[in-house]
């Protein structure tokens, strides 16, 4: 007898289930339309883009020839040695300084508020406004920074103008722009680390940098591992910086990034497979960087 | 008691410690200051400054009168109206897409879980692994000519609008966030009838104000400070936003009358900083950090 009302029941109960996944699908579709014509199909397109070549409108297979046409050309060595240059030097001054500068207001009880207000200030400024900003101060005729050292009797520089300097001063003014965001994460992180841990270092004897080594280093090693992470990913890909403070090239091509390149390649060459070969290099490399941040993020939420 | 830090009270009690406290805090207070404040000062006081005052060796601190003309004329020479008027344009559109469309999938992904749903999260996820520059190339040739609607998106707003729309990382906050909403508020709603729209309207959004003001800010500030995405597809000068507009004008135009662009350039995302700052502070360490 209940044998008939059994096919009935799952029937309701599927057009329930389609009706319920109709509904939840219809709160999707919008962005994943976004994502398919806005990141999914752009995927795609690059690693096609890698291995084709576009002239007068006519798409050919080239093979590896686009890749062979970069590696063979010297621009993309020295954009590579610069890039290298400019990440090395942003995590001496872009790593380190933050986090002393957290650890410092972290000890402070009066201002703290201000100066957490201060540093992220910058990173609030249209990017363009600060570039020029800092041209200006990088100046060697009458920049301000050359009047600074001339005050405190240091040597003149050329900054911008020089080999030596334009890369140092590239990443001068990106670390400036940029130090809020990881300032005001370490500044969480360490405050989250219990006292106990720094009374029963000092009832060892520990001094301060002994109570950072053993400390707060250990204590703040996953956000301070994700966050060298997410720099290295970042920095790898530096374009606005180099760009507007130097045109891109600054004296002989040093400054010079990968992206500045594979920008030049498609919008100034237009050569859309070398810039994409030279992207899809970027992206291998910066793949690995990737999947060990998730990795941690991971262990970060359990 | 106060959560104590590095430096123990006790040492901090002492004199000697005190001393040495207040000497680093006033220090460290008025270097910042130079530091973070001191560009914006400098850009603000040179923009008053006559073309010869700005000239001069070695620069004057204050201006010694002030041409508040530089900052009309700079306004009036770039436009900066119509430039101003585009960023507030796209930068409210991106907002308006974002909030409808970022929303409604996280809601799905969150609540009514759909099949495929976690693969879809997965994907979109999956594009916080791709370096963003990589993806510009291959971006710019698909807005060139869409993919089955076949329409060129340059010089259009849809150009910042629809690709806004791709932040995972939104997504996966707002996700998040509305994981944390108890599933028998929204199954209670459920049986009195509210659809799927209605429980989201007047129950999840109501609950989620924090996350959504994080988010609202976000996606403001990041159409603000974008640079290279606008200068691709808004070769049109009357359409550029302001980050764009300034950089093509930067050179045509004297010194001072450019640092007093900057400065207004500079002040809507500073003001709104200083108003919303309790609320990009706390939203900056909400994705990374778990406590």
């Amino acid at each position: 007898m209940s044998a008939p009302t059994l096919p009935r029941d799952s029937r309701a109960e599927f057009l329930r289930a389609f009706k319920r996944n109709l509904t939840a699908h219809g709160f999707l579709i919008g962005a994943v339309l976004c994502f398919s014509f806005f990141s999914w199909y752009p995927m795609v397109r690059e690693f096609l883009l890698a291995f084709q070549k576009t002239e007068g409108g006519a798409t050919r297979w080239v093979g590896w020839d686009n890749f062979a046409y970069v590696f063979g050309d010297p621009n993309v060595w020295q954009a590579w040695r610069n890039t290298l240059l400019f990440t090395g030097l942003a995590l001496a001054l872009g790593f380190v300084v933050p986090f002393v500068v957290s650890l410092v207001l972290n000890e402070f009880r009066h201002a703290q508020g201000y100066l957490r207000l201060l540093v992220y200030l910058p990173v609030m400024m249209p990017p363009v406004a600060s570039i020029l900003l800092f041209k200006y101060f990088y100046d060697p005729g009458y920049g301000l920074f050359n009047r600074v050292l001339e005050f405190l009797h240091l040597p003149a520089q050329d900054w911008l103008q020089s080999t030596d300097t334009a890369m140092l001063s590239v990443v001068i003014a990106s670390t400036w722009m940029n130090m809020g965001g990881a300032t005001l994460i370490y500044l969480a992180a360490l405050q989250g680390i219990p006292g106990e841990l720094y009374e029963a270092a000092e009832l060892d004897g520990a001094g301060l940098l002994r109570k950072v080594w053993h400390v707060t280093i250990p204590q703040t090693k996953l956000i301070l591992s994700l966050m060298l992470l997410m720099q290295i990913i970042a920095t790898m890909q530096v374009f606005v910086e180099p760009f507007l403070l130097t045109g891109g090239a600054g004296p002989e091509g040093s400054t010079t990034t990968v992206v500045v390149l594979i920008y030049q390649y498609a919008f100034s060459f237009n050569q859309y497979g070398g810039a994409a070969a030279l992207g899809l290099c970027l992206l291998v490399l910066l793949a690995g960087f990737s999947a060990l941040y998730v990795r941690l993020s991971r262990d970060n939420e359990n | 008691m106060a959560e104590r830090t590095l430096i123990s009270p006790a040492q901090l009690g002492r004199t000697r410690g005190r001393i040495l406290y207040w000497t680093v805090l006033v220090l460290v207070v008025a270097g910042f200051t130079l530091v973070f404040l001191g560009p914006l000062y400098w850009m603000v006081a040179n923009g008053l400054k006559s073309t010869e005052e700005f000239a001069q060796v070695p620069p004057t601190l204050v201006p010694d009168s002030l041409h508040t003309a530089n900052y009309e004329a700079a306004w009036k020479v770039m436009d900066l109206a119509k430039l101003l008027f585009n960023t507030l344009y796209y930068a409210f559109g991106a907002l308006a897409f974002q909030l409808v469309l970022d929303v409604g999938a996280a809601y799905s992904l969150s609540k009514l879980r759909p099949v495929l749903g976690k693969a879809v999260l997965g994907m979109m996820l999956a594009t916080l692994m791709i370096p963003a520059t990589v993806l510009v190339v291959p971006q710019y040739l698909t807005v060139l000519d869409m993919p089955i609607i076949e329409r060129n998106l340059l010089n259009t707003p849809w150009v910042i609008w629809l690709p806004s729309v791709t932040n995972a990382f939104n997504i996966f906050l707002l996700k998040r966030f509305f994981d944390s909403i108890p599933q028998e508020i929204l199954d209670a709603s459920a049986i009195d009838g509210a659809s799927a729209v209605r429980t989201l309207r007047s129950i999840v959004l109501p609950m989620s104000r924090p996350i959504l003001g994080v988010v609202s800010i976000f996606a403001i500030v990041g159409v603000w400070k974008d640079f290279l995405w606008p200068m691709l597809t808004l070769p049109d000068p009357a359409l550029q936003t302001l980050n764009v507009g300034i950089y093509s004008l930067a050179t045509g135009v004297p010194e001072n009358h450019l640092i007093a662009a900057l400065a207004m350039a500079s002040a809507p995302t500073l003001v709104i900083f200083l108003i919303f700052q309790r609320n990009i502070m706390s939203g900056l360490t909400a994705g990374s950090l778990k406590g």
